[in-house]
């Protein structure tokens, strides 16, 4: 578990780098405008293209094998860049000229680089591994026919907790509202997983635009605030309830389970009567220079050894169905890891939702200063 | 030849102006009109932005919400810069007049906090006020608390991280500027009948009256932009003027409002510290 411990927050990376990354676009922008709608050269199939593979990914989302092993295989050398949220990727698109061959948006951030016209249709002929893909993360809201991308990992958003201070928990959101619990609870400092809670726990879908639905979510949350601790990054949270300073952190599962096996007295619960489940997709950006190479890439990554590899090092879940036989048994055994089928039916992909995301953001900004 | 000293401009003069002028113009300025086109401009709901003028930008800024987050922001800030004084005029005072051959030496333990990032620095005081941080450890060995206190994403622990993390920034202007302090005027006021209270607010403060314009104005305007040290120490819990600004840049895709926002501040900002120099005396500022 040592390495682990060693991951940078993604939420931190963006807090420090946040000013320098604002700035870089803004420049970027000026000195690259020409270039935003440079043409595609995908699916030309040219035998040219360098040996060369641009990766633009999450920190610490690949495990040691996986680049290594496809370099091996192919010869192409991979440069890694890293992102740390999906509006600094889909802006870092909109400017141009990244270079980048390969990106790694989650759904509804599919969405909106569909309809910005910033990704290329992949070349299904391409990568014929894009059959090991479960029937369950292909044709998702984002992109119905998987035209434009393909998943990397998945995951659920839910409920970290210490079960030898507060007992099992019932799967419910309510415990992250319960008073007896005051100062020792975690949200998640993300609009609209947060604003999903408090959704989930009245009834309604993450991805409602209903004012009254809405304004409704906030007075759940204006009501949890003074019980909260504070509003936190999935990987802050994880070392708050791990030692014991928090009893119950809003978390992705992929923290939960890096934090279960080194603490006996934790659980982890997806509550009803609904949850979130995510997924972190490939896709070739328009422009990409080497889409031959991005091709052979995702067809790696969607092998089901190399795909294993990836989950036991992640800790996330992996949407290749034929890796899922070499998940190792001790993450497989870790609550919410394997996830019944009627636990999966109840879960619900964020969608963009368009004009309200604005009233979502000014709604937390509220939340956070009341 | 003589005017040169004042008014002519030579050759080597602009040359030596010159790299700085690009410098400047390049990377100072001209993302500066960015940011004011931009605040005029209207964002698009998948991000990217549309020149043009819209002043719809600043008229959302007035919305009650933003207003109290600004107004928030300028009391913290300004708290901040009076503690800031408040510490670091007394340790000033004391390395100048009472350092002797010390004196380099502990000026420069005050810069020692820089040679690390402050993002880790920040991560240390999470560590350190955590509910089984060492300061609760500390407590609780000491028979002080049975239960852990609560030290840690709480208000004060911003304002509190806020002045550890600002605090070079006052004490370094307030040396400079006791350290010119010529000590003969002190025995002047001294042998004059003044005591040693009255010497000191007579003599001695307003002469570094220099310093403290200087350190009130490096502390304010920072502070008036953080948004680390709220969400580190703060647990997301406060919203300070720059955690607005990023969100909208980084989540809500609002680059308009966002440019709004930061012109409004640097507005704001400007007109606050032209208020305070007229208030302290301009001048007070020649000696810098």
């Amino acid at each position: 578990m040592q390495k682990k411990d060693t991951r940078i927050s993604r939420g931190t990376f963006l807090r420090a780098m946040g000013a320098a990354g604002v700035a870089g676009s803004t420049l970027s922008v000026l000195a690259c405008q020409p270039n935003t709608s440079a043409p595609s050269s995908g699916g030309g199939g040219s035998g040219l293209e360098e040996k060369e593979l641009n990766l633009y990914n999450w920190n610490d989302y690949v495990a040691k094998s996986t680049i290594p092993s496809f370099t091996e295989k192919t010869g192409i050398k991979v440069t890694q860049d890293y992102f740390s949220s999906n509006e600094d990727l889909l802006a870092k698109l909109q400017a141009g000229g990244t270079g980048y061959d390969v990106i790694v948006p989650s759904d509804y951030m599919v969405a909106i680089m569909i309809k910005s016209d910033v990704v290329q249709k992949l070349d299904k002929s391409k990568i014929p591994n894009a059959k090991n893909v479960g029937p369950e993360y292909e044709g998702l809201s984002y992109d119905p026919n998987n035209e434009y991308s393909l998943p990397y990992q998945w995951g659920t958003t839910g409920i970290l907790y210490n079960k030898k201070e507060i007992g099992q928990l019932d799967e419910s959101w309510n415990a992250l509202w319960d008073p007896q619990f005051e100062g020792k609870v975690a949200m998640l400092n993300d609009t609209r997983e947060t604003l999903g809670a408090a959704l989930y726990k009245l009834g309604y879908s993450v991805n409602a635009t209903e004012q009254e639905q809405l304004d409704e979510a906030k007075a759940e949350l204006i009501m949890q605030k003074p019980l909260l601790s504070g509003y936190f990054d999935s990987t802050e949270s994880r070392p708050l309830v791990l030692n014991g300073d928090l009893l119950l952190g809003h978390i992705f599962s992929g923290d939960a389970f890096l934090a279960l096996p080194e603490n006996d007295d934790l659980d982890y619960v997806v509550p009803k009567p609904a949850a979130t489940r995510w997924t972190d997709n490939m896709c070739i950006p328009n422009g990409a220079e080497h889409p031959e190479n991005a091709h052979k890439f995702i067809n790696h990554i969607l092998d089901a050894g190399v795909g294993a590899k990836l989950s036991n090092y992640t800790y996330f879940n992996t949407p290749n169905a034929a890796a899922l036989p070499k998940i190792t048994g001790a993450l497989k055994n870790l609550p919410g890891y394997v996830l019944p089928d009627e636990v999966f039916k109840r879960l619900e992909v964020i969608e963009d939702t368009g004009e309200a995301t604005r009233e979502y953001e000014r709604i937390f900004t509220e939340v956070k200063s009341s | 030849m003589r005017r040169d000293k004042g008014h002519g401009w030579s050759l080597g003069l602009a040359g030596l102006l010159a790299p700085v002028t690009i410098w400047l113009g390049l990377f100072f300025l001209l993302p500066l009109l960015l940011i004011l086109a931009y605040s005029f401009g209207t964002s698009g709901i998948y991000g990217g932005i549309t020149l043009g003028f819209n002043p719809g930008n600043y008229l959302k800024v007035f919305d009650p919400l933003y207003l109290e987050i600004i107004g928030r922001t300028f009391f913290i800030a300004a708290l901040n810069t009076l503690l800031c004084l408040a510490l670091g005029y007394p340790l000033a005072y004391f390395v100048v007049f009472k350092g002797r051959r010390w004196r380099n030496a502990l000026i420069l333990l005050v810069m020692v906090p820089f040679w690390t990032s402050l993002l880790i620095r920040a991560y240390a005081w999470v560590v350190i006020l955590g509910g089984n941080g060492i300061a609760n450890r500390t407590l609780q060995f000491l028979g002080i608390t049975d239960e852990p206190l609560t030290l840690i994403f709480t208000p004060e622990a911003v304002l509190m991280g806020m002045v550890y993390s600002y605090l070079p920034f006052m004490i370094l202007p307030l040396y400079a500027a006791l350290e010119k302090f010529d000590t003969r005027l002190k025995e002047a006021a001294q042998d004059l009948g003044a005591s040693r209270w009255h010497t000191f607010w007579r003599v001695t403060f307003p002469l570094s009256m220099p310093g403290v314009i200087a350190g009130s104005i490096l502390v304010f305007i920072p502070s008036a932009g953080e948004f680390v040290i709220p969400d580190l120490l703060g647990g997301s819990r406060t919203v300070m003027t720059g955690n607005l600004i990023q969100n909208q840049f980084l989540q809500a895709r609002d680059w308009a409002f966002g440019s709004a926002l930061s012109v409004m501040l640097a507005v704001l900002l400007l007109g606050a510290i032209m208020f305070y120099i007229r208030r302290v005396g301009t001048d007070k500022l020649e000696g810098m």
